[in-house]
């Protein structure tokens, strides 16, 4: 096993990379006869043993429907779903419970937004933000708010670093039109944060509410939606180190008291009678059907993960393996990476002369290696910065120098390869 | 180093993959149509020239994309080419159904030609770069794309 990093007294921020590894039982699986080198993990994290327990147990041990039994397995398992809510208002020190809501993933959140604050709150003629950086999932929505309720999309640009344009998105915010800004707050291409704070107090100085899509930033660092001043944020189990099909619409209650439903049927409403419905209160307003409770309370366990590491120990981390990434992969003659933004994580995407990401992500998964390769659900992005795809890789609190070292190395033979 | 890469990016494949031979647009032809693979954004774009008899004259393509997708199109330009359209189809037949399995059929000198690519069969998700511009050209002759004349 490779021990990158140990704890030193007097450096919390230093992980015990060999311990942390033993959590996750995957990483001991060989590919093609070699050591899993799993460098994708913005696509989707690799799950703790403490995730896998605690679902596995659910299951075998206390399991029902929730919010509908008077019986003690219901009541059990409502206490696990609802206790989710508790460990990720924690975790994004939300103000108050009421406000996280559970969808399916990140794209769901949005999704709901898009939908319910946007129908419901917008008016047709107002206008909606996002960033030449976004992920298909924070685009594609709010084009068909655009077609259905006559809400102008505006795009802010990136700079050639692959930072948000501040200026350019001040300038969108000019005419007092835009009624809401949604902006990644760490683009899964380019690694680059942006700078959520400043965007959202230049929103809400020109009348516009803000959402982040926190779908990679929450994997990397502490959020904090209060200091932030977000109005909505958004995020998705599975990259957390969490399980598949549960995510996190957070906004502030007041907003989501005013919004109108989302998605409409069971446990959603009040009461409901042919004639009428009235709605349940928040969050339950947001939450139609038996939601995935089996997945929440992995969600839960993986946030009791996180937080025992803790966000200090992962970033620092995660900077030292960017850093490392970027003089290794910087310094292959052929290889060039995407992006120079002062504030990135760990997400590295780059091209290599004379191969296709394909063929590269192909000979790297010969070798063990897992990288992303394709336009990662980012086209407008790509052709901004005049490519088609890129090869991306990922890390996570797993990820170690050595696996870096062998990615490095391997992208040499591959380079030979295509000569 | 890359022995075990041999059986998908064969010499003939990063030959092609590389210089390809009919990678450009005919200066005239009677077919064309696009293909794309949406999950990783390659495209390819490919013409055909019909012959009096109805024979494919000459075939020819714009791509963008890894070495195996243009590699293949420039492939299937090359073994097309003298083909009826009827033809055509059997010949995209039996390659898709070679790059699914890997098993090339015997006899068969145009699939021998075609041979190199069906590696790809042990990994699904590059049997769709091979098989991309077969596609594109079916639908060309299926009239699904637009056709065209340039100048
Ligand atoms: C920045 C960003 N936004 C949104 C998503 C969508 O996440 P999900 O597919 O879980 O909804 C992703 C990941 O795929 C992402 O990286």
């Amino acid at each position: 096993m490779n021990v990158t990093t140990r704890p030193t007294p007097g450096d919390p921020a230093l992980l015990d990379s060999a311990a942390i590894r033993a959590e996750f039982p995957i990483l001991g699986e060989t590919v093609r006869g070699k050591p899993l080198v799993f460098l994708d993990s913005a696509a989707s994290a690799m799950k703790p043993r403490a995730v896998i327990a605690a679902m596995t147990q659910t299951m075998e041990t206390q399991y029902a429907n929730v919010h509908r039994g008077l019986h003690w397995m219901s009541e059990r398992t409502t206490e696990a779903y609802e206790g989710t809510r508790d460990a990720v208002a924690r975790l994004i020190n939300a103000p108050d419970r009421a406000e996280i809501v559970f969808t399916r993933n990140s794209t769901e959140a949005i999704n709901l937004v898009a939908h319910s604050y946007g129908r419901g709150m917008l008016r047709p003629g107002q206008a909606v933000v996002i960033s030449a950086m976004e992920h298909h999932s924070n685009i594609v929505p709010w084009q068909m708010l655009r077609d259905a309720h006559g809400i102008e999309l505006r795009v802010a640009a990136i700079t050639d670093a692959g930072e948000l344009d501040l200026s350019a998105l001040e300038a969108l915010l000019a005419d007092g039109r835009v009624g809401l800004v949604s902006i990644t707050h760490m683009s899964n291409v380019l690694g680059s944060y942006t700078p959520a704070q400043r965007i959202a107090a230049l929103a809400h100085a020109h009348g516009a509410r803000v959402l982040f899509d926190g779908s990679q930033a929450v994997v990397h660092r502490r959020i904090d939606v209060q200091a932030l001043d977000a109005d909505f944020y958004a995020f998705t189990g599975h990259k957390l180190y969490g399980p598949t099909g549960i995510g996190v619409l957070w906004g502030r209650r007041e907003l989501l008291e005013a919004m109108p439903p989302f998605l409409g049927g069971g446990d959603m409403i009040s009461s409901v009678s042919y004639e009428r419905s009235t709605w349940a209160a928040v969050p339950h307003k947001f939450e139609a059907g038996t939601p995935a409770i089996i997945e929440a309370i992995g969600l839960s366990a993986a946030v009791g993960f996180v937080e025992r590491i803790g966000y200090a120990a992962i970033a620092a981390h995660e900077a030292r393996l960017t850093d490392h990434a970027l003089a290794r992969l910087s310094a292959i003659e052929g290889v060039h990476v995407l992006g120079r933004a002062q504030d990135r994580g760990g997400v590295v995407s780059f091209t290599l002369d004379g191969a296709h990401a394909h063929d590269v992500a192909t000979l790297l998964d010969r070798q063990g290696i897992a990288v992303r390769a394709g336009h990662h659900c980012a086209e407008p992005l790509m052709r901004r910065l005049g490519i088609d795809s890129t090869a991306r890789a990922s890390f996570g609190i797993y990820t170690t120098h050595a696996e870096i070292d062998t990615l490095a190395e391997a992208l040499l033979r591959v380079r030979e390869f295509f000569a | 180093m890359f022995e075990d890469l041999r059986d998908l990016y064969q010499d003939v494949i990063l030959d092609h993959g590389r210089q390809p031979r009919h990678g450009a647009r005919l200066a005239a032809y009677d077919v064309t149509a696009e293909g794309d693979n949406p999950m990783c954004g390659d495209r390819v774009r490919v013409f055909a020239r019909h012959d009096a008899d109805g024979r494919i004259g000459a075939a020819g393509f714009e791509a963008r994309g890894c070495a195996i997708s243009i590699a293949s199109a420039d492939l299937m330009a090359e073994t097309v080419t003298g083909h009826t359209d009827d033809e055509v189809r059997a010949l995209a037949g039996r390659f898709r159904d070679m790059a699914m399995t890997g098993a090339v059929p015997e006899d068969d000198v145009a699939m021998a030609r075609l041979a190199p690519l069906a590696g790809v069969h042990e990994y699904p998700s590059r049997v769709k770069c091979a098989t991309l511009a077969w596609h594109a050209l079916l639908a060309a002759l299926d009239g699904k794309g637009e056709s065209g004349r340039d100048r």
